[in-house]
């Protein structure tokens, strides 16, 4: 029997607001622990949640770009269990009456474009972190974390296959780093990912029983663990087993998903309404001056890129996939205005150069090996026929681990084009007396050997002859000379 | 002169006029304490330096003419639930042991900017849950009237200490009567302002949707005096509301002619205490011949009222309390594994009642109840709000009873539950209802304990209940009535 898998979402994107959701503690990653704890992280007796404006407005910002309906009320409920990174013994978080809901996020498998929905989005405090120091056989609770604003964006189980999966999660990502809202970073937790997976039959309607995958903390780690789940639930149905719903954990080293928690054994969170927190209200006027606000987001600015700078779809589509790879090509845009070169560019080496640094698995480059300014500076160097395309791969070259300007590499390394007629004169007649030989076969008909004329004047010149006037004056001279 | 006996507003006259200095105010009421707490037990902490420290700068500020405030000065106590920097603050229970807070609560701070001296923490039923501070981790407190009785609960230890001149005045908390019960049983006033008035940031959380902090005092005036200088709008409390505070205790004169009075029939129709019934109905006459117009009134869901409110409250605190985890702050149980840890530390860590009271609010939050429990009282929670709303289409205030009975022997029902539950009948729905109310001595029992009143207003309008105590304390002589001086 053929199997199809059913797979949904759920996602934890950390905002980045400067100030966490209920208190003034600053977001700051990479501080020593408990640095930015206050009273209110550490749930001390007596302290009470404010909300953080600037968290809403994000969430709305999100809904918004994902074509959610936004709630007027929406209301903020404790969600209980014990743990020691959990300092008030519940996690604020909503529940019945979420920020967002009915949004779709529309997305591109080899080119078929696939509309996922989204149940909805929602408002919650991270838990902070509980650190086991082996030496003193003993565990820590760094509270740095707790109260670090998050979404959870609730995808329905529209996914297909983990290669959807992949597509859908990188789109959303690609939303939340043009909203400027989270930085989209799966290693370092600021995205993270937890997927509902099941089984059925092939054209059945009836959905399997679903799993629940956690600990997936890479692109990578989703993909291999939903095909590793896949396998296994299939062979489970397939030896006439059953799938129990329950939670598994992927094991990063040994590639497999293991049973966390059955059913039966999970937490009975007992929500309710957060008494210390009213409804949260959202007049129209404030979604209104959000949307206005709302930056371009990958689609629409795709679009753009073909219809304002004439790129084709596939050029468009890399350059706007990464929110920083768009802002690069708008930069350099700015500075020297070829598309279609620039494109190039940027997709072949410059790509080329950031996937040997492994710079493409960073989320957001802020180092680039070449900035927009100088790559501009580079291509328009080619446009004003200064130098040659060739010649252009040297100097992207040089300016690869140096911070030179390309026309000070030109003059460094003197790869000024030669243009000027006489002194092509001169070295094009050089290369014809010495190659008398393959001068007559081109004269007898052998059109070929143009070629390796050209090669050698080049070779003469160091590459530095303008191919263009080359090819003109050889020319004349091959045909006046017969 | 005994300056410990002096009301707040009196003190400060003197205080401000220069007779008396607030060093000589504070050592009157610590040497009352010295006399009286041995038999009392009203403070879980006293804090005599730290005391006579702000004395000493209260009076400078004096001196100076630094400072107007009404507190300017004044010695007064604090429940212990309020966190106090410096001050140990125990809410007493176990759980928290020697917990010493980082900050003050909102209310302490704003008592402190007005010049108050805080002479030291008042003992409570432990997390305020209970009406006789028989549920202290530490020890029972006695009534100033009768060392054999209970104080009220769960500001037991604010209003005994007040009662018994060991503070000019106290702030309380009150979630289903804690101010005002206490108030009627030690015979001095207690006022609940309108939830939203008075900032809950500082206050060890019982049930969050009805906690609210409010002054326990001598007499209406001062309490008038106390609530202006706490209420007001707080950025840390989200539920704390953005409205003017008027000047209350400027506000106090004007008498009740023709204002309309309510009195609900069920509250009269319940079993109450025989001279109970008679003192109130007596004060109510008393309103009645001021020029007040008495109407019958009826709120039909009072019978729900004790219900819903163990179940409200029961699952706010069964949340609240889930911090005391022994992971941050006060003891830690040595255990084999995390789960132990938490068993052992909680189950060491809070008395029977607290426990009660976790286990009814977490089932009630439960997965497959919740809608029978939870979602069902807060329904008809709203059911008691409009039977409120209903009532105040026909009256601008509401006179009841403070309690079905005076002060019980301690105890009497420290067995029974339901029957403690049931101490705070006529206090509970104002609580859920979220009206301020204010209560008041109306008289005294065959056995000479204090009878209170409880004058209830519209949201928000706490000057109208204050006008009306304050008329019937012209009237009458009740709140002058002292309890006996204990170890004179």
């Amino acid at each position: 029997m053929k199997y199809e898998p059913v797979i949904g979402l759920e996602v934890h994107a950390q905002l980045l607001t400067e100030s966490k959701i209920f208190c003034g503690c600053s977001t700051k990653f990479g501080q020593k622990p408990n640095e930015n704890a206050c009273p209110i992280c550490a749930g001390f007796p007596g302290v009470l949640p404010v909300l953080n404006k600037r968290v809403i407005e994000f969430a709305i910002k999100a809904g918004l770009a994902t074509g959610c309906d936004i709630a007027r009320t929406s209301v903020l409920a404790r969600k209980h269990y014990f743990y020691p990174d959990l300092p008030k013994g519940y996690q604020i978080s909503q529940y019945e009456l979420p920020i967002c809901v009915n949004g779709y996020i529309d997305i591109d498998v080899d080119g078929a474009a696939k509309r996922v929905r989204l149940t909805r989005i929602h408002l919650e405090e991270d838990a902070g972190k509980n650190i086991h120091d082996a030496y003193s056989d003993s565990s820590l609770v760094d509270l740095n974390r707790a109260g670090v604003p998050l979404l959870e964006i609730v995808s329905e189980p529209d996914l297909r296959s983990p290669k959807e999966a992949g597509a859908y999660l990188k789109t959303l990502r690609a939303i939340v780093q043009y909203l400027d809202i989270c930085d989209g970073n799966m290693e370092e937790g600021s995205f993270r990912c937890d997927a509902n997976i099941s089984v059925r039959p092939q054209g059945s309607e009836r959905l399997g029983t679903k799993v629940e995958i956690k600990n997936l903390n890479s692109f990578r780690a989703v993909d291999r663990a939903l095909t590793f789940e896949i396998g296994r639930q299939i062979d489970t149905l397939s030896s006439a087993g059953k799938v129990f719903q329950e939670t598994r954990l992927w094991d990063e080293q040994r590639e497999e998903t293991r049973s966390m928690r059955s059913k039966e054994s999970a937490h009975d969170y007992r929500y309710f309404p957060d008494p210390d927190l009213l409804p949260l209200t959202i007049n129209d006027t404030w979604i209104a001056e959000i949307t206005a606000a709302l930056p371009e987001l990958a689609a629409s600015r795709k679009h753009r890129y073909m219809s304002e700078y004439g790129l084709p779809a596939y050029d468009a589509e890399l350059l706007t996939s990464r929110k920083d790879v768009a802002e690069y090509f708008e930069h350099a845009m700015q500075i020297h205005a070829n598309a279609k070169a620039l494109s190039n560019w940027i997709v072949g080496d410059l790509f080329r150069e950031l996937k040997e640094r492994q710079l493409d698995e960073q989320l957001y480059i802020k180092k680039w090996p070449v900035e927009p300014e100088r790559l501009a500076q580079m291509v328009q160097l080619i446009d004003q026929g200064k130098i040659s395309g060739k010649i252009a791969k040297t100097v992207f070259e040089s300016m690869l681990d140096s911070d030179q300007l390309p026309q000070q590499i030109v003059n460094d390394k003197g790869l000024e084009q030669v243009s000027d007629l006489s002194s092509i004169e001169v070295v094009i007649d050089q290369v014809l007396t010495a190659n008398v030989k393959q001068v007559e076969q081109y004269r007898s008909g052998n059109e070929k050997v143009f070629g390796f004329i050209v090669g050698q004047i080049m070779k003469a010149t160091q590459g530095k002859a303008n191919p263009q006037k080359v090819n003109e004056v050889l020319r004349a001279k091959l045909k006046s000379q017969a | 002169m005994n300056l410990a006996a002096l009301t707040l507003h009196a003190a400060g006259e003197k205080l401000r006029a220069g007779e008396i200095t607030s060093v000589e105010l504070t050592e009157a009421v610590l040497q009352r304490i010295t006399a009286s707490d041995e038999q009392i037990h009203a403070y879980l902490t006293l804090d005599r330096e730290g005391a006579l420290d702000q004395a000493r700068r209260a009076d400078a500020r004096l001196r100076a003419k630094d400072g107007d405030s009404p507190l300017l000065g004044i010695p007064m106590a604090l429940k212990d639930n309020f966190l106090t920097q410096g001050l140990r603050t125990t809410a007493a229970s176990k759980v928290l042991g020697d917990f010493i807070p980082t900050f003050d609560a909102t209310t302490v701070q704003r008592i402190r900017a007005a010049g108050a001296v805080i002479v030291g923490k008042t003992n409570l039923d432990e997390f305020a849950m209970g009406s006789s501070v028989e549920n202290s981790a530490f020890f029972a407190t006695r009534n100033p009237w009768n060392l054999e009785r209970i104080p009220g609960g769960s500001s037991g230890g604010s209003a005994a200490a007040v009662a018994a001149d060991q503070a000019i005045a106290a702030l309380g908390t009150d979630t289903g009567g804690s101010i005002r019960q206490p108030a009627a049983c030690c015979g001095i006033v207690g006022l609940k302002p309108t939830y939203g008035r008075v900032s809950r940031y500082g206050i060890i959380a019982f049930a969050s949707s009805m906690d609210q902090v409010g002054p326990v005092a001598k007499d209406v005036r001062d309490a008038a005096l106390v609530l202006e200088t706490i209420a007001g709008h707080d950025p840390a409390d989200s539920t704390s509301v953005k409205r003017s505070v008027p000047p209350y205790s400027a506000e106090l004169l004007g008498g009740v002619k023709g204002l309309r009075v309510g009195i609900p029939n069920e509250y009269f129709a319940s079993r109450m205490q025989a001279d109970v019934e008679q003192a109130v109905r007596r004060a109510i006459r008393e309103l009645e011949n001021s020029g007040a117009l008495i109407e019958e009134i009826s709120l039909p869901h009072t019978d729900y009222a004790v219900a819903v409110y163990y179940i409200v409250a029961t699952a706010e605190a069964s949340s609240n309390l889930a911090r005391y985890d022994g992971m941050r702050y006060g003891g830690r149980a040595g255990a084999r594994d995390l789960t132990e840890t938490y068993r052992i530390t909680r189950d060491a860590g809070f008395g029977a009642e607290v426990k009660r009271r976790i286990m009814l609010g977490t089932y009630a939050l439960s997965a497959g109840y919740y809608d029978a429990y939870y979602l069902k009282a807060q329904r008809v929670r709203t059911l008691i709000k409009r039977d409120f709303d209903e009532a105040f289409k026909r009256c601008a205030v509401i006179v009841t009873p403070t309690t079905a009975t005076t002060a019980f022997k301690i105890g009497e029902k420290t067995q029974e539950p339901l029957q403690m539950y049931l101490s705070d009948l006529y206090t509970i729905s104002i609580n859920l209802a979220g009206l301020p109310a204010l209560s008041l001595p109306c008289g005294f029992d065959s056995e000479g304990m204090p009878i209170g009143m409880q004058v209830i207003g519209q949201h928000w309008d706490e000057a109208t209940i204050l006008r009306v105590g304050h008329h019937y304390e012209q009237a009458t002589e009740w709140h002058k009535k002292k309890a006996p001086a204990i170890g004179n």
